[in-house]
């Protein structure tokens, strides 16, 4: 394929062509070090036999650090493996891509061959045989006349992705219960516990400026069937119980003296809200930063959460505990498409 | 005495000066135990508690008060403990160097000495907090297991689950722990210095706060994939394998297609 003798150029290339660019051809030939100089040439030789050798190297040396350094248990034995074992990989492919690499740029012959491109279009008998051929097979089948096979033919053909597509919507749950959504393991008179220690938390002993991680009573690998459960629940019921100084807090309710307690999921896409500021009673979100106020009934001030974080009420019990009045007003976390507001 | 002297061989002279004897003993003993231990803690304490208001006076008191009452920019340290006094001193961080959005860690500007006897004065103003003791911060008795679990839920949002830190709001942030000393992350912890809440003794007991140290400890080793980038996550990761990982393929592909000299 390779021609300076047969320039055939495009009609259409050529009417496109702005007037007075001349096709400047090819840059004259230089000849390398290599083509001229025999010396030149065996060094070239030598440094892709030298690759190639390297990258023997490294074959081998990934075999010896295999015995030699295995990973054991300590962090430092794991690093000395990792790495002799990356630096083997590491010279035993970049060896033989650098020396094949170099071999054809520096032994192999550099001669600059052109390759026109052929039109796309194909000729207009070719075109119109193929038209033809279509509208023959079409006759022959008689799609038009036999309506029954059409029916059938499209009837199949919409089922299609149905043995496809609902297993693979199956297991993504295979649930479509969205009421669980709406409620958490939050009832009247459920203990607050700390996570992840599980021991009640009496009101007195939350000191101004205190954050505690919080889950509720029951949430406990004992009293759950199963793991799956516990995770789905703690989810859901995760709780931030913040205690401020009392003439700070906006207002009042659901709280107790001070101690207020909001679901740690954020209302945006429904990462744990956790980054709490002592002086300035902000909670933020670590994944896209949005700032709920902890004075202010946990409102949004800034970021991407459109909605306040759900309030847990809570007071306490006759033994000093805390205690939830209630689940959620709420259902917590990000919007879906079957909650009303 | 001459009574007593006459009933000196009644059969029950024994117990009766048996339990005269064991009176005295536990009297004097009682005495001289309270005494010791009385004597011992006054002292020490009034002398350093003396020594740190000198040095609060000269120190301290242009921000926080002359009694430590607190002023416009810098809070009463009445009541902090000594906990408080321990870490902001010990780490730097007070005297603070300048009005910024947050105290930052520097070499701290008072010895060790000055640093307890500073605590004594702030902790004699009101009950907080107290020093721990070397025994409760020795990260080779703590569980690290289980130190893990609650740093990844009380900590890690803003330190970062590898400890080396992150940001907050407007200029402040958390600071990397991993170099911290056992006795500053345990003070922390006690007294919420800053931004950071207070992690009380009913929040995290003092052995799990022994835990959480442990912990931190056991993460000097290093990460056992190598190169850890800082730790600072994605925006670490990201910049090297655009700059390095990409900039590589690019000078592949430039090497590849220029001509051999």
């Amino acid at each position: 394929m390779s021609t300076n003798d047969t320039p055939r150029h495009d009609e259409l290339v050529v009417t496109h062509a702005p007037e007075g660019v001349v096709d400047p051809g090819l840059p004259p030939h230089q000849p390398r070090l290599g083509d001229t100089d025999p010396k030149a040439s065996k060094r070239s030789e030598r440094i892709v036999a030298a690759l190639f050798g390297l990258s023997v190297l490294g074959s081998i040396g990934v075999v010896v650090a295999y015995f030699a350094f295995p990973p054991g248990e300590s962090v430092s034995s794991i690093q000395q493996s990792n790495m002799f074992l990356g630096l083997g990989l590491a010279f035993c492919f970049a060896g033989i891509g650098f020396g094949a690499v170099h071999w054809a740029k520096s032994i192999m012959n550099d001669h600059e061959k052109v390759e026109e491109r052929h039109p796309q279009r194909s000729s207009d008998e070719d075109r119109a045989a193929a038209v033809e051929v279509l509208k023959e097979g079409a006759a022959d089948s008689g799609i038009a006349r036999r309506s029954a096979l059409k029916g059938g033919l499209i009837t199949a053909l919409a089922l299609l992705p149905l043995p496809v597509a609902l297993p693979l919507i199956g297991n993504v749950g295979a649930d479509w219960d969205v009421s669980k959504f709406r409620h958490t393991m939050w009832r009247r008179g459920t203990r607050l516990m700390t996570d992840p220690t599980y021991r009640p938390i009496r009101a007195a002993d939350v000191t101004i400026g205190s954050v505690v991680h919080v889950i509720p009573e029951g949430l406990h690998h004992d009293e759950l069937e199963s793991d799956q459960s516990f995770m789905d629940e703690k989810a859901k019921a995760v709780v931030l119980l913040v205690r401020l100084d009392e003439r700070d807090l906006k207002h009042t309710e659901g709280s107790y003296h001070g101690i207020v307690a909001f679901s740690k999921i954020c209302t945006h896409v429904g990462c744990p809200v956790a980054l709490y500021e002592q002086q300035t009673h902000h909670l933020l979100c670590p994944c896209h930063q949005s700032t709920f106020d902890v004075a202010d009934g946990a409102k949004v001030v800034f970021g991407p959460a459109k909605r306040a974080l759900p309030q847990l009420p809570i007071t306490v019990d006759d033994e000093g505990y805390l205690i939830a009045t209630d689940d959620f007003s709420e259902p917590i976390g990000p919007s879906f498409w079957e909650r009303v507001k | 005495m001459k009574a007593i002297a006459a009933r000196r061989h009644h059969r029950q002279a024994p117990v009766v000066l048996l339990v005269l004897a064991l009176l005295v003993m536990g009297g004097v003993y009682a005495a001289f135990a309270t005494t010791s231990a009385d004597a011992t803690v006054v002292t020490q304490s009034d002398d350093d508690v003396e020594a740190g208001r000198k040095l609060f006076a000269a120190n301290c008191a242009s921000c926080h008060g002359l009694n430590a009452e607190g002023r416009q920019n810098a809070p009463s340290l009445v009541g902090v403990g000594a906990a408080s006094v321990y870490f902001q001193v010990s780490t730097g961080r007070m005297p603070m160097q300048a009005d910024a959005p947050q105290a930052e860690a520097k070499p701290p500007q008072f010895g060790e000495e000055a640093t307890r006897q500073l605590a004594a004065y702030v902790a004699s103003l009101g009950a907080g907090p107290a020093i721990p003791t070397e025994d409760q911060v020795d990260p080779a008795k703590g569980d690290p297991a289980s130190g893990m679990a609650l740093f990844r839920t009380n900590c890690s949002m803003c330190h970062a689950a590898s400890g080396a830190g992150g940001a907050l709001t407007q200029g402040k942030y958390a600071p990397s722990v991993l170099n911290t000393d056992p006795a500053a992350i345990y003070t922390a912890m006690a007294t919420g210095p800053q931004s950071m809440p207070v992690f009380n003794d009913m929040t995290l007991t003092p052995e799990e706060k022994r835990d959480i140290i442990a912990f931190i400890d056991a993460q000097k080793e290093g990460a056992p994939g190598g190169l850890d980038l800082g730790q600072i996550g994605p925006v670490g990761e990201g910049m090297w394998a655009f700059i390095v990982g990409m900039g590589l393929l690019i000078a592949c592909a430039v090497w590849i297609g220029a001509k051999s000299s």
